[in-house]
């Protein structure tokens, strides 16, 4: 098993020079869990597209290591697995290409058959696989984000609001990967819902003056 | 070895997506057949110079190349994919499966006017083969990669539409001027070595473009 660590050091964003958040700073070490709260507009979503590397901040630095080994963002992002209402998985292509697709881009020719048998049989959306996702409902769609997010066996995991358009089955899923995630590795979880919130040893509040 | 491969799987993961959605290929088609229809009754049965057809012939694959080359980012855009190719993929990846889908796209495209024009243009004779298919196919590949990064850098912006033949074309100018200039002497039945010159300006121009969209896609794709 990896060691994975996240240091951030004094982040702030602006849009528009308008300050969505400033000097924010924390520290991660697996196995460990995060949430991030706040008001809306206060910049969870942002904070967690900028630990996955998937938006810039206007000033202060994260800090990847794999194994002690400090590491760049785009080696880190196969360790990172991202659930969020931003991103959106290829209507045009059934959840079965869509988990292929996204897995050959990310690993090259390797392509774990059984492990995306394995996570669309966890969800729930095996006997779906051959559906086109535009024809699934939002909850499917939230479902099918799980199955890329951790196809990959990430050693951290980002939830963005992590049971939006699930159904009570579905949010008892996604309890039981958040509990076998956080016992071993990273969990972050950006939230409003103070159950999710709960869940996670560290806090963070957005927009706390 | 990992790198072909995932860039591989961006271009069968694209060329799959336009076989489902037909996103460009219909608007290329139709920009094409539309645009070879309107020369066609502006000219009629009139006579017109080698000049005049090849420059005719550029002008449709640049336009019919404008109206359906962007869709590469802006349909990953418009769809909220972007992020999932980012999760996944490093930007090189990206930027060289999606260089090499507009490859074939625009390749594809300057093949269907070839033909186009060869059936409804009696005077529109080819005299050197070679002359002509280096042409085309140099004339293609820097076509498309120009038209890949400037699709990058207007993905986000609200004005797609207009930005992206007023940000093509002056970068395309050297191109339009060089290939114009080739196809007449393929039209002409110049050989081969007369149009060297041509040959390495369209190579060199091309080497320019993906040498410098190379360097600069981490940044676009970034923010």
């Amino acid at each position: 098993m990896i060691s994975i660590s996240i240091t951030a050091n004094r982040l702030s964003k602006d849009f528009n020079q308008c300050s969505v958040f400033k000097d924010i700073s924390f520290s991660l070490s697996s196995p460990a869990s995060l949430s991030i709260t706040g008001k809306n507009g206060a910049g969870k979503s942002t904070l967690s597209k900028i630990i996955a590397g998937l938006l810039s901040s206007t000033s202060g630095s994260i800090t990847y290591s794999v194994n002690e080994k400090q590491i760049g963002i785009e080696e880190f992002k196969h360790h990172i697995g991202f659930v969020s209402p931003y991103l959106n998985l290829y209507d045009e292509f059934t959840a079965l290409e869509n988990l292929q697709y996204l897995s050959r881009i990310r690993a090259g020719a390797q392509q774990n058959h059984k492990r995306i048998k394995e996570m669309l049989t966890q969800i729930g959306l095996w006997d779906r696989r051959h559906d086109i996702v535009d024809t699934f409902s939002s909850g499917m769609k939230q479902r099918l984000k799980y199955a890329f997010a951790l196809l990959h066996n990430p050693a951290i995991l980002i939830l963005d609001e992590p049971t939006s358009n699930l159904d009570a089955e579905g949010i008892e899923v996604i309890k039981q990967i958040i509990l076998g995630q956080k016992t071993t590795n990273i969990l972050i979880i950006a939230t409003n819902d103070n159950e999710e919130a709960n869940l996670c040893a560290q806090q963070i509040q957005l927009g706390k003056i | 070895m990992s790198f072909i491969s995932s860039t591989l799987a961006v271009v069968s993961k694209d060329v799959r997506s336009e076989l489902r959605t037909r996103y460009a290929m219909n608007a290329l088609l139709m920009f094409v057949v539309t645009s070879v229809a309107t020369i066609l009754f502006a000219l009629r049965e009139d006579e017109v110079s080698t000049e005049v057809l090849s420059g005719m012939f550029w002008v449709v694959i640049f336009f019919t190349a404008m109206s359906g080359l962007s869709r590469i980012f802006v349909s990953e855009e418009e769809r909220g994919t972007t992020m999932t190719l980012k999760l996944v993929a490093s930007p090189s990846v990206v930027y060289f499966g999606k260089l090499i889908f507009n490859c074939g796209l625009t390749l594809t495209l300057s093949s269907a006017v070839t033909i186009l024009y060869l059936v409804v243009f009696p005077t529109f004779i080819i005299k050197s083969m070679v002359v002509f298919a280096s042409t085309v196919f140099l004339g293609s590949l820097g076509f498309a990669a120009t038209a890949t990064i400037i699709a990058a850098i207007i993905a986000k912006a609200n004005t797609k539409g207009t930005l992206y033949p007023v940000l093509s074309f002056p970068i395309l100018i050297p191109l339009l001027i060089t290939v114009m200039k080739s196809t007449t002497r393929a039209l002409d039945g110049e050989i081969f070595n007369e149009a060297l010159g041509e040959f390495q300006m369209l190579t060199s121009y091309l080497m320019i473009i993906i040498v410098g969209s190379y360097l600069l896609f981490d940044y676009i794709w970034k923010e």
